[in-house]
């Protein structure tokens, strides 16, 4: 394809059943939450999913009028979650329903926990095209339940596979009619490693320029991996322009300034 | 009942481990509260991707908020000259590598300095990982800051693990809210107790045996 520059829908025809997708989600931060929402409207079913963390949105996002762009919208069509962190125990800490129990009680989803350490391996085994790698993390823990164990130079090792997707969904700052990628600030997160090791990439940017306007020397994914590039729409509510005037909005009431970020320095001492 | 130290005070007595230059990695619960007193010249690390940023964001300074300026956490940080972004293969190679100091909170540990972190071990429960294997397997020091026991009362520094271990003699000193306890070859060390309380009450609140140090004293600030 030579021009890889698409709307949402467009990038989403390379997305079909029993997928294995990957993500960065990391609450808002660098998480692919506009194509999340394109995944949606696809329908495809039966995917694998894998992403870092997965948790829900903060209701206090969704009441601000932000749609919900967590992962878990996309629940309904996830056959198996392969995830490190999902932040359930601080919701049956508040006394809330867990939002993955009737998925996983009713038999529709199966639940593989990993460690961010080893998620980022197994992505990059499968970028290299390893056939495995043996990891010293996880020793006598869920980890290395049904896994080949190994001694090694008299330490004991767990045989991990690797990831290797059909679709990574990515999110990045900038991205060149190529595909070269930028991105900011702690945004980048899993992203780069995603990218390598997809099979099929889907970018969605903030910004596209025209070829030769990044820097080379800043670009952080090379266009290659990249193929498929969506630019988020001013006008979804959920475009890096329309939160950061969404929160300046919020923040501008000094008792919700408090509430999100404490004390001011002055009042604390 | 007597006065154990807030939380606030067992991440400022945490911060006291730190010395300029240190690179160090924040866990989520208490040790995130570190975050508002690490002393000038200790580089913050978060797994997601930075090191050597500014303080959390307050009230004060919001209208600098930048929102792909983010921690573990999900707290929003201020920039800081010397600070580096990079993506997350890095960063846990990063905390692999030995080169950083990290601050956990705990559930348990053993006198062999076994950790437990990321399951209540009960069997509806999903597991909690996140990060914390990584860090409790590659940090150069790992502190642990946490409540001396659960909320029913039962000690948390024990003899062996009751709950799922996280990874095995990893950790090298408690700070608790009764104590500051160092985790030695030949079990644990008392080194400082809170205020108000004896070397010997301390002893009652734990399950493990405690040396008491040569030169134990109350904890200080």
């Amino acid at each position: 394809m030579n021009n890889k520059v698409c709307n949402a829908a467009e990038a989403m025809a390379g997305v079909h059943d029993g997928d294995h997708v990957a993500a960065h989600i990391w609450g808002v931060n660098g998480t692919p939450g506009y194509l999340f929402r394109a995944l949606v409207d696809r329908g495809v079913k039966n995917l694998t999913f894998y992403a870092n963390n997965f948790l829900p949105s903060p209701p206090g996002l969704i009441a601000l009028g932000l749609p919900d762009s967590s992962g878990t919208i996309l629940l309904s069509q996830i056959r198996k979650l392969v995830t490190a962190f999902t932040g359930t125990r601080a919701i049956r800490g508040l006394g809330e329903e867990d939002f993955l129990d009737k998925w996983l009680k009713s038999g529709q989803l199966e639940l593989e926990i990993t460690s961010h350490g080893v998620f980022l391996g197994r992505l990059h085994a499968g970028a290299m095209g390893l056939g495995g790698f043996y990891s010293p993390i996880g020793i006598d823990t869920i980890i290395e339940q049904g896994k080949e164990k190994r001694v090694i130079d008299g330490k004991e090792y767990i045989l991990e596979k690797p990831i290797r997707p059909d679709v990574g969904l990515i999110r990045a700052s900038k991205a060149d009619k190529l595909g070269n990628l930028v991105y900011h600030g702690t945004a980048r997160g899993a992203n780069p490693i995603i990218a390598m090791a997809s099979k099929f990439n889907i970018v969605e940017v903030e910004e596209i320029v025209d070829t030769g306007e990044l820097d080379p020397d800043m670009i952080v994914t090379p266009g290659i991996y990249i193929d498929r590039i969506v630019q988020i729409p001013r006008e979804d509510a959920a475009s890096p322009e329309n939160r950061q005037e969404i929160l300046e909005k919020v923040f501008a009431d000094p008792g919700i300034r408090e509430l999100v970020f404490g004390a001011s320095r002055g009042e604390q001492e | 009942m007597k006065e154990r130290l807030t939380e606030e005070l067992i991440a400022i007595r945490a911060c006291k481990e730190l010395q300029p230059g240190d690179c160090c990695n924040l866990g989520i619960g208490t040790p995130q509260l570190c975050a508002m007193h690490v002393p000038q010249g200790i580089h913050v690390q978060t797994e997601n991707g930075a090191i050597g940023y500014g303080p959390l964001m307050t009230a004060d300074d919001w209208q600098q908020l930048d929102t792909d300026l983010v921690d573990a956490g999900g707290k929003f940080f201020t920039s800081a000259p010397g600070m580096s972004f990079f993506d997350m293969l890095t960063s846990f190679a990063m905390i692999r590598s030995g080169r950083l100091i990290s601050i956990l909170g705990g559930l348990q540990v053993s006198q062999k300095g076994d950790l437990a972190i990321h399951s209540i071990g009960k069997a509806d429960e999903y597991p909690q990982v996140g990060g914390s294997m990584d860090l409790a397997w590659g940090a150069r020091r790992l502190i642990v800051a946490m409540t001396h026991n659960t909320r029913d009362g039962k000690p948390k520094i024990v003899k062996e693990l009751s709950l799922p271990v996280t990874a095995h003699e990893c950790v090298d000193l408690i700070i608790t809210d009764l104590a500051v306890i160092e985790v030695t070859p030949g079990g644990f060390l008392l080194k400082e107790f809170a205020t108000g309380w004896s070397p010997q009450e301390v002893e009652e609140q734990t399950e493990a045996k405690l040396t008491i140090a040569g030169d134990v004293k109350e904890i200080e600030f």
